[in-house]
């Protein structure tokens, strides 16, 4: 009984942290920028809706979407990673290792070239769509090898040849495209938050919130396929329907991220990982939410230094999200072998 | 008699669809421990993993308290059967309690929240197979016999009416083989639970199991009671052993003997030469022993052991023949040992064996 308790102050810290963090970072996201901007102005900005028509545009227009999609394809992502790490049962899996933001990338630049040419414009869900295209194609071949391939460092490296195979085939596409859409695949293909406006932002909201939802609900079979295949089978599960709803509502969060933002690494396997490191557990009750709330928070912070460390110049997203992912990724590796 | 538990007419099983074993009828009634043994790779796991359903059946039916197994929902089927299977488990940062607590999973709600009957229950099936101190403990962080009784009481905590266990002992010292088996029996007598399992040990098999299937080939070649089946010839050809032996009284296997023309003599009684006559097997010494009752417990090994083993019908006198022969061989040995011979009424003429083994000095 005693055990219950103590897991139950941890969790309770554990969110109270998580949502601490969440408030300070989106503080300081509004905070900051090239222009500054004093705090009671930014008040009466936000919550009065008066003030200097720049100023009042730079927070509505540019850094409060940006934030929000930060935070909401930063969770998408996570919990993305976290669906395929399940459902591979292994904890290397995300959506840029396995080649399925690579894939989701390709078929989005096809996308908005093709109605770049003919319609000169996209609309959110075209490329949302377009990019779950892409990731059930990534995901499909993968899928197609793990029939043949039962060795989960293969099926890794396999999956990461065919993210180099997509990016390869998108480079080859925007080389060819017309100037006009270089520039504005150039900066979306590498990953980036920017540019976001708020039709993106509620199409994303809809599309994550729902998926979010959905996820939530499957934290049962989630929790019982931890025990493996066999055993998930034993308590009464249909593994096939249970395998497709995993590996779409993971396209799906992923497709969204890619559709918005271009690929980003590292945030689908660090993030879960941190996440179930400090509360403790792998309980998929409480870590779906703490994933999702984590990988905002860590997004947001990402996209903070993107924006902040060599400003005006702005980085790439997934240069902060590598260089923070990555050595975590290590981190991690090299502690399950200690634990073996 | 009552009507059977589990009922499997005609079955087939295998992989894509090419069927592996035919034919398999049997009736299995509730609280029996029913065996299955066979050779390496003679598909034992595939009529399992057949009856769990984690694979399809290619024929025929299984019938459990006479609903069809592959027509009933998977939702029901884990409140009658719960599982124990060879994949290793590697949950992450799950406690023992968590491991025994996912057996609720049919009975929970939509979230899977535990309630307060729930716990009471992982707790007593903790208890049942003597794990209650292990509860908060990791589960990758236990030892293999004692993961193995917690996977035996998440199973528990699934309170089915059957268990179907693949080879649970494996990777298993002794003791906890013996403890794993008899929670299995306990389980078994006292609450009804029947038990479906593979095993190697087939010593073990013999002693536990109500029933014996033994699969050879690509059908059920023998099934009954471990007394029917346990004979020297069906072991020999169920394992196709052309070294050693099943010693069915004991159910423990043996090497062969040396053969040969006997170099020592043995004079022993009382199962006082079971030791010496292992020392020599080991030394790949031929030898000869007598003269021995054939009730007496080292007749059982002797038989197995020596090149030649001088015997007496049990309770008789021992006949002016076999002491001739006894003698003879004696003669003929290099060595003579005594590994301590009971002298009675009826085998007083052993003193004559000793006297001539004094005499020879060898």
């Amino acid at each position: 009984m005693d055990i219950r308790r103590k897991r139950q102050m941890r969790y309770s810290l554990v969110f109270g942290m998580l949502l601490l963090a969440f408030c300070i970072i989106v503080v300081l996201n509004i905070n900051t920028g090239n222009v500054q901007i004093s705090v009671p102005d930014i008040l009466k900005i936000l919550f009065l809706k008066k003030g200097v028509e720049v100023e009042y545009n730079i927070i509505w227009r540019i850094r409060l979407p940006r934030l929000l999609m930060a935070a909401i394809l930063g969770g998408a992502l996570s919990l993305s990673g976290f669906l395929l790490q399940t459902f591979f049962a292994n904890p290397i899996a995300g959506p840029f290792i396995l080649g399925i933001s690579s894939g989701a990338k390709m078929v989005v630049a096809l996308t908005m070239i093709y109605f770049m040419g003919h319609f000169s414009h996209v609309s959110s869900t075209a490329l949302i769509v377009a990019a779950f295209i892409g990731s059930l194609i990534s995901i499909g071949f993968i899928l197609l090898m793990s029939r043949k391939v039962h060795h989960m460092a293969t099926l890794l490296v396999a999956g990461t040849m065919i993210g180099y195979i997509c990016s390869a085939i998108t480079d080859f596409i925007v080389t060819f495209a017309e100037d006009t859409d270089i520039v504005n695949l150039h900066g979306w293909s590498l990953g980036s938050f920017s540019g976001m406006s708020w039709g993106n932002v509620k199409v994303a909201f809809l599309v994550v919130s729902i998926t979010f939802v959905c996820t939530f609900l499957m934290a049962k079979p989630i929790g019982a396929f931890q025990m493996g295949e066999g055993y998930a089978q034993s308590m009464g599960i249909n593994m096939k329907v249970f395998r497709v709803i995993l590996i779409l509502l993971s396209s799906v969060f992923s497709a969204c991220v890619t559709a918005f933002a271009g690929p980003i690494s590292f945030v689908g396997i660090a993030v879960p990982f941190l996440v179930k490191k400090t509360l403790g557990s792998a309980n998929p009750l409480v870590v779906i939410p703490g994933t999702f709330l984590g990988g905002a928070v860590f997004c947001m912070a990402c996209d903070l230094i993107a924006r902040m460390a060599f400003a005006p110049t702005e980085l790439n997203i997934s240069t902060v999200t590598s260089i923070f992912g990555a050595p975590i990724v290590i981190f991690m590796m090299l502690g399950k072998k200690k634990g073996k | 008699m009552e009507k059977p538990y589990v009922h499997i007419d005609n079955l087939s099983v295998g992989y894509h669809g090419k069927a592996l074993i035919h034919d398999i009828c049997l009736d299995i009634h509730k609280g029996e421990i029913v065996t299955l043994i066979g050779p390496n790779g003679s598909g034992k796991s595939t009529i399992l993993k057949t009856i769990t359903r984690q694979l399809e059946k290619l024929g025929g039916n299984v019938a459990f308290a006479e609903k069809d197994l592959h027509k009933l929902p998977l939702k029901e089927l884990a409140k009658k059967m719960a599982v124990v299977l060879t994949d290793r488990v590697h949950p992450e940062l799950m406690t023992c309690y968590d491991v025994v607590a996912t057996g609720r999973y049919p009975y929970t709600g939509h979230m899977g929240i535990l309630s307060k009957e729930d716990e009471r229950k992982v707790y007593e099936s903790l208890e049942a197979v003597h794990a209650e101190a292990l509860s908060e403990r990791a589960f990758d962080a236990i030892s293999d016999g004692q993961r193995q009784r917690i996977l035996l009481a998440r199973a528990i905590c699934q309170e089915p009416e059957l268990i179907v266990l693949d080879e649970p002992t494996s990777f298993l010292d002794i003791k906890y083989k013996l403890e794993l088996l008899s929670i299995l029996r306990n389980m078994a007598k006292k609450k009804g639970i029947t038990v479906i399992m593979s095993l190697h040990e087939i010593d073990l098999a013999q002693k536990i199991s109500d029933k014996i299937i033994c699969v050879r080939g690509d059908i059920i070649r023998w099934y009954g009671e471990p007394e029917s089946i346990f004979k020297e010839d069906i072991i020999r050809e169920l394992y196709e052993m052309d070294n050693g032996f099943f010693d069915t009284t004991f159910g423990s296997i043996e090497l062969p003997g040396i053969g040969g023309t006997p170099e020592v003599f043995v004079l022993s009684s009382c199962g006082n030469g079971i030791s010496i006559y292992r020392k020599l097997q080991k030394e790949r010494v031929p030898f000869a022993t007598g003269i021995l009752y054939t009730n007496d417990i080292d007749y059982q090994l002797a038989r197995y052991l020596a090149s030649e083993v001088v015997t007496e019908r049990p309770f008789c006198e021992i006949s002016d023949q076999s002491v001739e022969r006894a003698l003879q061989l004696m003669r003929s040995c290099k060595k003579i040992i005594n590994a301590g011979v009971v002298i009675g009424d009826c085998n007083r003429k052993m003193q004559r064996l000793i006297e001539e083994a004094e005499k020879l000095d060898i």
